[in-house]
């Protein structure tokens, strides 16, 4: 397989790119779309399939889910994922129930993409990593790319999806750049995958915190200590199979998460294996989240509400510690 | 309307009344599960308005949607199934009375959420024109819905894009369970949106010649791409919010004055006083209503219950 360089937003643009030209039902919306005619979107491919919405949230996803009713495949760029807030009831009670409530006669392939986690700095409406008011969320499937490669494989099942799929992406890796595969990449929802292989302890992160798992298992390993380092890729579906699978070798599961604890991707992980894999396990299971508070301005506050490679670090350490044995 | 217009449309306002009025015994027997809004006093708008429409049409309504799903084309007995929560449901017993779909008719669903249907319709306005086709979107709100913010984001939205939407309010004066002077000082919908340009405006919407004339004047230019459309037709709801309601907050009309105002009273009178129908066939569309919804009754009573297994397996659309 071929493969170039791009950043992690290039690479949701040209999924993005790719599926509009693949097929013609495929719309894109939003508040920072299109709008001029010089435009790449525009002049590839029209007015038409490419419009600039009013500071209107609701009518706009509202008006993507009666698109996607009606045949189409919309894309709405929604910018931030708070800006979905403002439009909740057709996000999480209207798109995502019509499949359901029709008794399967109708679909909604829709995709709403929005960025997340702007811990920059950008202080209390536009920093949160909200996913977990969407994951338990009959009906909608969210996405969260951790990697410019995924970053295109996801968007592009998003847009095939026949279903509503919050496509996250997140902010502070718009601009990392990687290897992404030349053409049409699709990568499966509801498979995880395995970013770093280990057996004494299994990391799970999303998003932002992979890379920060990811170094948090390289200065381990000086240690001797080898760390698994998981990322579902989607959280719902999410697969579980893997983690338990996971924690089932190394009997050990730090769970990392930028979003507030009790609304966390870890929350419902722990929740899981602690009912499937209790037994599997050999510490408890601890959680490096977000704090349970907003994200401050000033930048030690900011740092101190947010986990940390440090705090990945030293939760790993206290798990070893607590089973007994070195490994 | 000409004599075989109104024969349909009278014929399709029994329909729904007798279906409604029967809904409603069930309802209170049990046999009809959950929350029941009834349009009872309403059925001129919605056959006047799905009348005149076809089946590429698509129509969207609310929670009060019996009459513009039965008039949209949507079959009694499958209604009344889902209603009673059966396998054979317009929606196998996954939707229920707020939430009918009929696909196959352009009926392309009810929403129970006031107002959240309204720019589903605009979605369907652009997704019809983007497929070239001369199709129209259609629908069905209450004046309640007028005062939540998404009216005026899709009425805006509407008018920038110039998309075929005809936005048909059934202003019943009530919103759930207070009067219009409770919730708004604008009196009339066309005021609220007067702004933006949209052809339409106000009918006595219990008079279906009134409404049928509107909306074959608003129509073909809608159609054309001319631009969304807005009609205000003034109603009059008979029974509370909801089946149950002990609809304290308002007067009951007297069974004199309801002679006056019910639609199909009114229809019946006018058409047999211009000559349009002979006095001697208007029982024959009530009979025919009632022995469909009994017809019904049975069709729905027969259908099992749904597989429980259906509500985890249609999640996600495969």
């Amino acid at each position: 397989m071929s493969t170039h360089e791009t950043t992690y937003i290039g690479a949701v643009m040209e999924a993005i790119d790719q599926e509009m030209a693949r097929d013609e039902r495929v719309l894109l919306l939003g508040q920072s779309v299109g709008g001029r005619p010089d435009d790449p979107f525009v002049q590839r491919y029209g007015e038409n399939r490419v419009r600039v919405t009013p500071i209107s949230e609701t009518a706009e996803i509202g008006m993507a889910v009666g698109a996607a009713l009606a045949g189409m495949r919309p894309v709405v760029d929604a910018t931030m994922a708070e800006f979905l807030l403002v439009a909740m009831d057709q996000v999480v009670n209207e798109g995502n129930r019509f499949h359901h409530m029709s008794g399967g006669r109708v679909r909604v392939p829709m995709v709403l993409k929005a960025g997340y986690g702007f811990t920059a700095g950008w202080a209390g409406q536009h920093t949160g990593s909200i996913y977990g008011m969407f994951m338990g969320v009959p009906g909608l499937k969210v996405a969260l790319p951790s990697t410019p490669a995924d970053a295109k494989g996801l968007m592009a099942t998003a847009i095939r999806d026949d279903n509503p799929v919050l496509f996250l992406h997140h902010y502070l890796l718009t601009l990392d750049r990687g290897e992404v595969p030349d053409g049409e990449h699709l990568v499966p929802f509801g498979q995880a995958v395995i970013r770093r292989p280990g057996a004494d302890v299994t990391l799970v992160a999303t998003g932002w915190t992979v890379p920060m798992a990811l170094a948090a298992a390289a200065t381990l390993a000086a240690d001797g200590i080898e760390a698994e380092v998981i990322d579902p890729r989607t959280i719902a579906p999410l697969d579980t199979a893997t983690v338990l699978a996971s924690v089932r070798r190394t009997g050990r599961l730090v769970l990392v998460d930028q979003a507030t604890r009790h609304a966390s991707v870890a929350a419902v992980l722990a929740a899981e294996v602690a009912e499937a894999g209790f037994d599997a396990l050999r510490a408890p299971i601890v959680q490096v989240t977000g704090l349970d508070a907003g994200i401050a301005y000033s930048r030690p506050m900011e740092e101190h509400v947010l986990p940390d490679e440090a705090k990945v670090v030293a939760a790993v350490r206290r798990v070893v510690e607590h089973s007994g044995t070195r490994v | 309307m000409d004599a075989e217009q109104t024969r349909a449309v009278l014929a399709m306002m029994w329909r729904i009344r007798a279906f409604e009025e029967r809904v409603g015994q069930l309802k209170r027997a049990d046999e009809v599960h959950g929350l029941i809004h009834l349009s009872i006093g309403q059925e001129g708008v919605a056959a006047a308005v799905c009348g005149q429409l076809r089946t590429a049409d698509a129509v969207y309504s609310g929670h009060r949607a019996h009459g513009h799903a039965l008039a949209k084309g949507a079959s009694m007995a499958r209604a009344l199934a889902e209603l009673m929560g059966r396998r054979d449901g317009l929606c196998r017993g996954m939707g229920g009375s707020m939430h009918l779909v009929d696909v196959e008719h352009g009926f392309l669903g009810a929403t129970g959420v006031v107002g959240g249907n309204i720019p589903l319709a605009l979605g369907s306005a652009l997704a019809l024109r983007a497929a070239g086709r001369d199709a129209v979107a259609v629908v069905f709100f209450g004046d309640g819905a007028v005062q939540a913010g998404l009216f005026a984001e899709s009425v805006n939205l509407a008018a920038l894009w110039r998309l075929p939407v005809l936005l048909v309010c059934e202003n019943n004066g009530f919103a759930e369970f207070s009067p219009r002077s409770a919730h708004t000082p604008v009196e009339r919908v066309r005021d609220v949106v007067a702004p933006f340009g949209l052809a339409g405006g106000t009918v006595d919407g219990n008079d279906v010649d009134a409404v049928w004339d509107a909306v074959a004047g608003l129509l073909p230019a809608v159609r054309a791409g001319e631009g969304p459309a807005l009609l205000e037709c003034l109603t009059h709801r008979l029974r509370g919010h909801y089946e149950g309601d002990p609809d304290r907050y308002r007067e009951a009309v007297s069974s004199a004055e309801w002679r006056e105002r019910d639609p199909i009273a009114r229809l019946q009178r006018a058409a047999t006083g211009d000559g349009r129908l002979d006095p001697d066939e208007l029982p024959g569309f009530e009979r025919a209503a009632r022995d469909e919804v009994e017809r019904a009754v049975l069709a729905a009573r027969e259908s099992p219950f749904p597989d429980a297994a259906l509500a985890a397996s249609l999640v996600y659309g495969r």
